[in-house]
């Protein structure tokens, strides 16, 4: 039995329907309107979801793979519009669309008083179904495409508010830097057509191996194997995308964004949209080793020092992202020791409990008004419970406490790593063990701060009492970017509407449609590793959708130890190994937050000089700005004087006038105005016509003229 | 014994003396005038002498043309010479030169 293709085009298309009617007749529908059409659209896509993944896993329906439109034909290549739907797309599509649905939900409450609401709505509707378009492809140019939709919906959002400067100049740098990703994705692309003839996923599988041996020749001496070459580029992409060092730079400035959209694209879906797509050509992959080296030496440099700046982050929303780099950053070294299973299963919980942080955190901002500094939070617990216990589930399945769905994914990773042979494989566990400890202390680190310890936020009681709503600040107010502390913290997210650290109210409990979705994705956060982790992992759930060479396999290996999820997590207790650090960071940071606050500033000037390598992010931005930005600006500005300036205005445009103006300037010096040289020119101009004529005419009839 | 050559030559030579007075004339427009009569003179010449030679009496004709068209445009030319010198008060050829580049 087969899958519908009415049912997978509606999946990937209500979400679109949705967003043409909130984005085009918002007007007429209204606010409600707006997010009823949108949530109904990502609904009907979450439920027929849900649908796909149990027919293909208990209704036994067959992996669905068809060409559904001809966009375009040149010669003998075909682009065209298709669904390829098996197991690994249908888990794609059940996380998209159900965070995605939890998100909008959300959004209601986040958004509520702000002026773009419809706006916001539509953009999201759009990023679902450009989602689904990436992940139900079946060939490379609709994933590009899908690719570059996902780009550009985050590109608006990040910019949402777009009169905020620092918003503008966020969503321009993730743009940039998703181009340079892209730029190497295409050339992937390129290769592909070029050795294997084809850009429909299961055509070029088929051929993959066809690549083993053959080289590409830039130049004379170069004989570059052809597998990496693409791999390589491929995984740019995916580096663009999915922000590896050294492209990672976008990510946390992306955090200027509203919210929601951090949980969903920056976190949960988007961008880890490189990580599908690498699992997704594991045939391609599985021919390279060099590619898989490079990818893992890449995420494991990520998953660790993007890490430790989380430490010293002080910015809520900072302090996830961070996270979400070094979540990305072991789901790539995964995808590098060929787990590629473990790799989308990271995904998948990593989607489920960093959305829920994400919108934890998100919570914490509403009661706070709009304060993101963490200095200025602290004892938060007793003022809004549900997001407090809701986020230490998904604080502690970040971690990889055994039981909690981010255990199983993680441990798993790690164990594969070690289990590993490949180059490099040694710094890579070196990285993910450490990364352990860091992910520990910046979480416990980020909950303290936030819920713990001493309130560090004075409530005073305005006089002007009109805030009906405490639940939301009133967005409009940072809609204008007139303010003046916009400009000068940068980093955070004052509004300056009031002093850091004073509220006008004090913090409550966020509206439930705020809360619903924290609940909803503390049920998986907490739950899902534990019932999936078997059949996902070890159990091969993913079928043909995911390729290992026999030599390489190492979650099979591990897969010999496995005896049950719940013997692995016991074991995972064992304190020579991940969870050891997790409680080494849990002891220290408890010590530090709850019980010696000194303590934080102490070892911060004892390591000043690290402090500041972290803070100031190892300056990759400082490097990129002065060598790209400046150095295009720089370019720029030779082209500009050197090109435009000197070639163009210079000898063509003004060149030209001025050879005309010396042209003339001679010529002029013959009309003296003098009638006798005009009478002498027509003379001497008489002259010269008879005197050819006479010449020519005797030349062709000299004697006859001769003879009078 | 005068033969066309010498008919021929002295329109010639008038026409050489008008070409002479319109360039080495620099003071007087009257003279240039003048020149350009003898230019057509010098042409006549030629028409008759000819129309003598050829037995062609249209040749005459012409002249009588020339001669009527040449005493007309003498009245224009002094007629414009006149406007000439009430608006710039010279007639001095060295000073007409509002068409200079």
């Amino acid at each position: 039995m087969g899958l519908s293709t009415t049912i997978l085009l509606t999946i990937a298309l209500a979400p679109l329907v949705g967003c043409v009617l909130a984005g085009f007749l918002g007007k007429f529908l209204g606010r409600a309107g707006s997010h009823k059409v949108t949530i109904l659209g990502v609904a009907i896509s979450c439920a027929l979801s849900f649908y796909v993944l149990y027919q293909l896993t208990l209704g036994g329906a067959v992996e669905y793979n068809q060409n559904l439109y001809t966009w375009f034909q040149v010669g003998p290549f075909n682009a065209s519009v298709g669904f390829m739907v098996d197991r690994l797309t249908a888990m794609m599509l059940v996380v998209v669309s159900f965070v995605s649905l939890l998100v909008h939900l959300y959004t209601i409450g986040y958004m509520s008083d702000d002026p773009g609401y419809k706006r916001f709505f539509a953009y999201i509707s759009l990023f679902t179904f450009s989602m689904f378009m990436l992940v139900m492809s079946n060939n490379f140019m609709q994933l590009f495409f899908g690719w570059e939709a996902v780009g550009l919906v985050s590109y608006l959002l990040i910019g949402f508010w777009y009169k905020r400067p620092t918003a503008i100049f966020a969503n321009l740098k993730a743009f940039l830097v998703n181009r340079v990703g892209d730029f190497g994705f295409l050339l992937g692309i390129a290769g592909v057509l070029y050795f294997l003839g084809t850009l429909d996923y299961a055509t070029a599988f088929g051929a993959a191996p066809g690549l083993v041996g053959k080289t590409l020749q830039i130049t004379a001496n170069t004989h570059w194997d052809a597998a990496t070459v693409i791999c390589i580029c491929l995984f740019i992409g995916a580096m663009g995308k999915s922000a590896q060092v050294p492209l990672h730079v976008w990510l946390p400035d992306s955090m200027e964004g509203p919210t929601p959209i951090s949980a969903l694209i920056h976190a949960a879906t988007m961008v880890t949209a490189g990580i599908f797509m690498v699992a997704r050509m594991s045939p391609l992959f599985e021919l390279s080793q060099s590619a898989l080296s490079f990818v893992m030496v890449i995420g494991a440099t990520t998953a660790l020092f993007t890490g430790l700046i989380g430490i010293v982050q002080n910015d809520i929303k900072r302090v996830i992202a961070y996270s979400t780099l070094s979540q990305l950053g072991y789901m790539t070294v995964a995808l590098g020791v060929s787990a590629y299973s473990g790799a989308v299963y990271h995904l998948m919980t990593h989607a489920f409990f960093k959305a829920l942080l994400f919108l934890g955190a998100g919570s914490v901002i509403i009661a706070m008004h709009h304060e993101q500094d963490m200095r200025y939070m602290g004892g938060l617990r007793k003022y809004m419970p549900i997001t407090w216990i809701t986020m230490w589930i998904g604080s502690l399945a970040l971690c990889g406490v055994p039981f909690f769905s981010g255990f199983y994914s993680k441990d798993a990773i790690i164990e594969a790593v070690g289990e590993s042979h490949r180059w490099g494989s040694h710094y890579a566990y070196f990285c993910v063990m450490a990364g352990a400890l860091v992910t520990s202390l910046y979480t416990f680190r980020q909950m303290y701060l936030t819920f713990h310890g001493k309130e560090r936020f004075t409530v005073v009681h305005g006089s002007h009492g009109h805030h009906d709503d405490h639940a939301v600040v009133h967005h409009s107010a940072h809609a204008d970017a007139a303010e003046p502390s916009a400009h000068d913290a940068p980093h955070d997210d004052h509004h300056g509407s009031h002093e850091p650290g004073v509220l006008e109210h004090a913090p409550k409990e966020s509206p439930w449609v705020v809360t619903l979705p924290l609940i909803l994705l503390a049920i998986p956060s907490l739950l899902i590793g534990f019932f999936t982790v078997g059949p996902m992992l070890f159990g091969n759930w993913f079928g043909k959708a995911i390729h290992v060479e026999e030599g390489d396999n190492v979650l099979a290996e591990l897969g010999r130890e496995f005896h049950g999820s719940f013997s692995m997590a016991l074991h995972g207790f064992s304190l020579i190994g991940p969870f050891g650090l997790v409680l080494l960071a849990f002891i220290i940071q408890t010590y530090i937050y709850l019980f010696n606050p000194a303590m934080a500033g102490k070892i911060k000037s004892a390591l000043k000089p690290l402090w500041t390598v972290l803070d100031r992010k190892y300056w990759v931005d400082n490097i990129y700005f002065a060598i790209f930005a400046r150095g295009g600006v720089a370019l720029g500005r030779g082209f500009w004087k050197v090109g435009e300036q000197g070639a163009i205005d210079g000898a063509m445009v003004n060149g030209s006038v001025s050879v005309i103006h010396r042209i003339a300037a001679t010529a002029r010096r013959l009309q003296s105005g003098y009638l006798y040289h005009y009478a002498f020119a027509m003379i001497l101009g008489l002259i010269l016509l008879m005197g050819g004529y006479w010449i020519v005419d005797s030349g062709f009839a000299g004697p006859g003229m001769a003879g009078q | 014994m005068i033969t066309l050559s010498h008919y021929i030559v002295l329109g010639a030579v008038l026409f050489c003396i008008a070409v002479a007075g319109m360039f080495i004339n620099r003071k007087n427009v009257i003279v240039l005038l003048m020149s350009i009569e003898l230019m057509l003179l010098a042409v006549n010449m030629n028409f008759v002498a000819f129309s003598r030679f050829l037995g062609d009496v249209s040749g005459q004709v012409f002249v009588f043309f020339i001669l009527t068209v040449a005493a007309a445009e003498a009245a224009i030319g002094l007629a414009i010479l006149v406007l000439l010198f009430r608006n710039r008060s010279t007639i001095n050829i060295a000073d007409i030169d509002s068409m200079k580049g």
